[in-house]
């Protein structure tokens, strides 16, 4: 593919009745990582969702392309399906629902093919043992009294395993402690270096960027965004928080 | 075996003075009454007991409480009566939602019709009788109603015939006091463990069975049997009245487990009672689905008599387009140190009513008893409703009695969740609800459990 995998032009969006973003323009490349950084309630999760297409959300202008396709339209389900995923900042939990079967479900129901169990199996060893997760994990109910540390450990692992060609993480690290972000750090660098996955990381920290090869940043201030730069802006965030980006 | 006589009557006994309420019937007659009892070839006792019954059932007034069942002719109820002695009807009656259930879920030609009440050909019999033999070895004694009436143990049955579900009970119970027809006999000798559960399933064809049916099933001491009954497929009858009645006796430190799935094409109102009593150190297990029908009052009751007797209901109930399901459980403590366990799911969608009724009664004697109630509703959308009426009558201090009700809607968050990996809307509402069920489809046999996936499934894709 030469064009890029997405694209978002002159996007405006939000929840009924109130519009919180306005006309974003966002170009991500095959293999690329983006970051998208911003002040709490600049409307970075609105434009996760958004992308990922919540229902809750409202596209009032503007186009979202994926892979040279138009999917503003397009549900949640279809696009996962064309190879988009999103790692959300609170996972919900479903009561009896197991972990396994719901990965095994999600691959079965978007591929559209019959599983391969002892590959399937292996390679959710393979994932497991990367985020250090215990294999008990994975029979316990999907999400369900899981720590906060341990749902995001569940996201990555649903990333590892569904390999989409985009993932947008929504505040993955919030909320977690050093080890936490190391270890799930550690889930989305196979992702992102072995598989070439695109990502869109939503945070307004940057921990867990130190071990991410960063393309991209843009900073979203009041639902637009305010800048766009590379890698070094994040370190210039770091030392200077948003309110360069705040004022006037 | 300890008999129930002693139990305190008046804890059910029908109070005969509504005598406002007396109605003449033009449908239910004598003659009718008598014509049924002479084709079963009734002992003379079973007669006289229905003749009682049809007395009773002429007294006693249409319940004024639960879903409306104004859609039943009362008047006219030997109409109904008489499509059970004399089932006719024809595969192309059968309505297509069911035909094509059948198809869904797979069900041999030979089994459908039979399901639906209008063949006489099963190729399942020959099943039921190996299940027969294997378990006669034990001494298990597992046959159709009305054979027992004359068999080896036709004075068992008569001890035991609407002891527990007495026809002045309520009127539907007096109705099939007066008109029962098939269902199951079983028998388990002392300390015979069953190992392998005994289904019902395999009795469906029986003439009439499925409409008024009658279930006794006697768990003599230190035995353990699993019965189950009915299957997932929706039975369909020319006539829309279900009233059977199940009657369970658990003895000293025996254990019984009943399982069901109650599937009624969505015309029939669905008229149940079932009832368990357990002594010394017994226990019991009730395992129940409720889809299907157009109105249902369901609530299957046990009795706690012996010290430290102990019960548990696990149901669910699924309430679709034009049902009103009134289903829960009642558990009644008599013996000291008793405990009863209640989880109750109930879903309901399409503008489906799904009422969860339960009733907890410890009375003094019930020393040290202990109940748990945990009901949780699952609304899958703005036009359906979901009601819970937990009553407690608690008569001593000195017992410990938890209720916990959670009513919700389907989260669009969750549906979204499961959809960003890839699931469409249909199949991921399916998922959570299958999730919600999970707790009760765990207690069902493998192969029902699988059934009732596929059940929830079809529900789901029906919206």
């Amino acid at each position: 593919m030469s064009g890029p995998l997405l694209q978002v032009s002159d996007l405006s969006a939000g929840i009924e009745g109130a519009e919180l973003l306005h006309h974003i323009d966002l170009t991500i490349r095959e293999g690329e990582t983006h970051v998208l950084m911003g002040p709490n309630g600049a409307g970075k999760s609105t434009l996760g969702n958004t992308l990922m297409g919540n229902p809750a959300y409202h596209v009032t202008g503007g186009r979202i392309f994926f892979g040279g396709e138009d999917i503003t339209e397009l549900g949640a389900d279809k696009r996962a399906a064309m190879g988009m995923f999103m790692s959300f900042q609170n996972p919900l939990e479903i009561p009896g629902l197991s972990l396994e079967s719901f990965i095994r479900n999600a691959i079965r129901i978007s591929t559209g093919k019959p599983l391969k169990i002892f590959q399937f199996k292996k390679q959710l060893e393979a994932a497991m043992e990367i985020l250090q997760m215990d294999a008990s994990y994975v029979e316990r109910d999907l999400n369900v009294g899981f720590s906060g540390g341990e749902k995001k450990k569940a996201e990555i692992l649903q990333l590892l395993m569904l390999d989409p060609k985009l993932a947008i993480l929504d505040e993955t690290d919030s909320g977690l402690d050093v080890d936490a972000v190391r270890t799930v750090s550690r889930g989305i660098e196979e992702y992102q270096k072995e598989r070439g996955g695109a990502l869109l990381v939503i945070t307004h920290s940057t921990r867990i960027l130190d071990s991410l090869h960063v393309d991209r940043t843009h900073v979203l201030v009041k639902g637009r965004i305010a800048e766009t730069g590379g890698a070094e802006l994040v370190d210039e965030i770091n030392r200077g928080g948003f309110e360069r980006f705040t004022e006037e | 075996m300890t008999q129930i006589k002693d139990i305190d009557r008046s804890l059910y006994d029908f109070k005969d003075d509504e005598s406002d309420f007396y109605r003449l019937q033009e449908g239910l007659t004598e003659e009718t009454v008598r014509r049924i009892s002479g084709e079963k070839h009734d002992p003379a006792w079973m007669l006289e007991h229905r003749l009682r019954s049809l007395e009773l059932y002429n007294k006693i007034p249409v319940p004024d409480w639960g879903p409306s069942i104004d859609g039943l002719d009362m008047d006219h109820i030997s109409s109904y009566v008489r499509a059970n002695t004399d089932m006719k009807g024809t595969w192309e009656e059968v309505p297509e939602d069911i035909r094509n259930t059948f198809e869904k879920l797979g069900i041999p030609q030979a089994e459908r019709r039979s399901l639906a009440g209008v063949g006489a050909q099963y190729d399942s019999e020959l099943v039921y009788h190996n299940v027969r033999e294997e378990v006669a070895q034990q001494g298990v004694v597992y046959t159709d109603m009305e054979s027992a009436l004359t068999g080896e143990y036709a004075d068992m049955v008569r001890e035991h015939f609407m002891k527990l579900v007495p026809p002045s009970d309520h009127k539907f119970a007096a109705l099939h006091g007066a008109v029962w027809s098939g269902g199951s006999f079983v028998y388990v000798p002392k300390n015979v463990k069953v190992e392998i559960p005994l289904q019902s399933y395999f009795r469906l064809n029986a003439k009439g069975a499925g409409q008024f049916e009658h279930t006794l099933i006697i768990v003599d001491e230190g035995a353990d049997l699993h019965f189950i009954e009915g299957c997932s497929a929706p039975k369909y009858n020319v006539a829309n009245l279900h009233a059977g009645c199940v009657e369970l006796y658990v003895s000293k430190g025996a254990r019984l487990r009943y399982s069901t799935i109650e599937n009624w094409s969505k015309n029939m109102y669905n008229l149940n009672t079932k009832r368990a009593v357990v002594e010394e150190d017994a226990r019991m297990e009730w395992v129940s689905g409720s889809f299907g029908s157009h109105v249902s009052y369901l609530y299957p009751t046990t009795i706690l008599k012996g010290d430290r007797s102990y019960c548990e209901f696990t149901g669910i109930t699924f309430a679709g387009n034009g049902q009103n399901l009134d289903t829960g459980a009642k558990m009644i403590h008599i013996g000291k140190d008793t405990s009863s366990y209640i989880n109750s799911k109930s879903v309901s969608k399409d503008g489906g009513i799904s009422t969860y009724r339960s009733s907890i009664q410890i009375a003094k004697s019930a020393k040290g008893s202990k109940s748990t109630v945990d009901c949780a509703s699952l609304m899958l959308d703005d036009i359906s409703r979901s009601d819970t009426i937990p009553a407690m009558d608690i008569r001593t201090m000195d017992a410990d009695v938890g209720h916990e009700a959670k009513i919700g809607r389907i989260s669009d968050e969750a549906v979204f969740y499961l959809m960003s990996r890839g699931i469409d809307e249909a199949q991921a509402r399916a998922m959570i609800v299958s999730g919600f069920a999970d707790s009760v489809s765990k207690e069902l046999p493998l192969e029902y459990a699988a059934e009732m996936n596929n059940l929830i499934r079809l529900e789901m894709e029906n919206t």
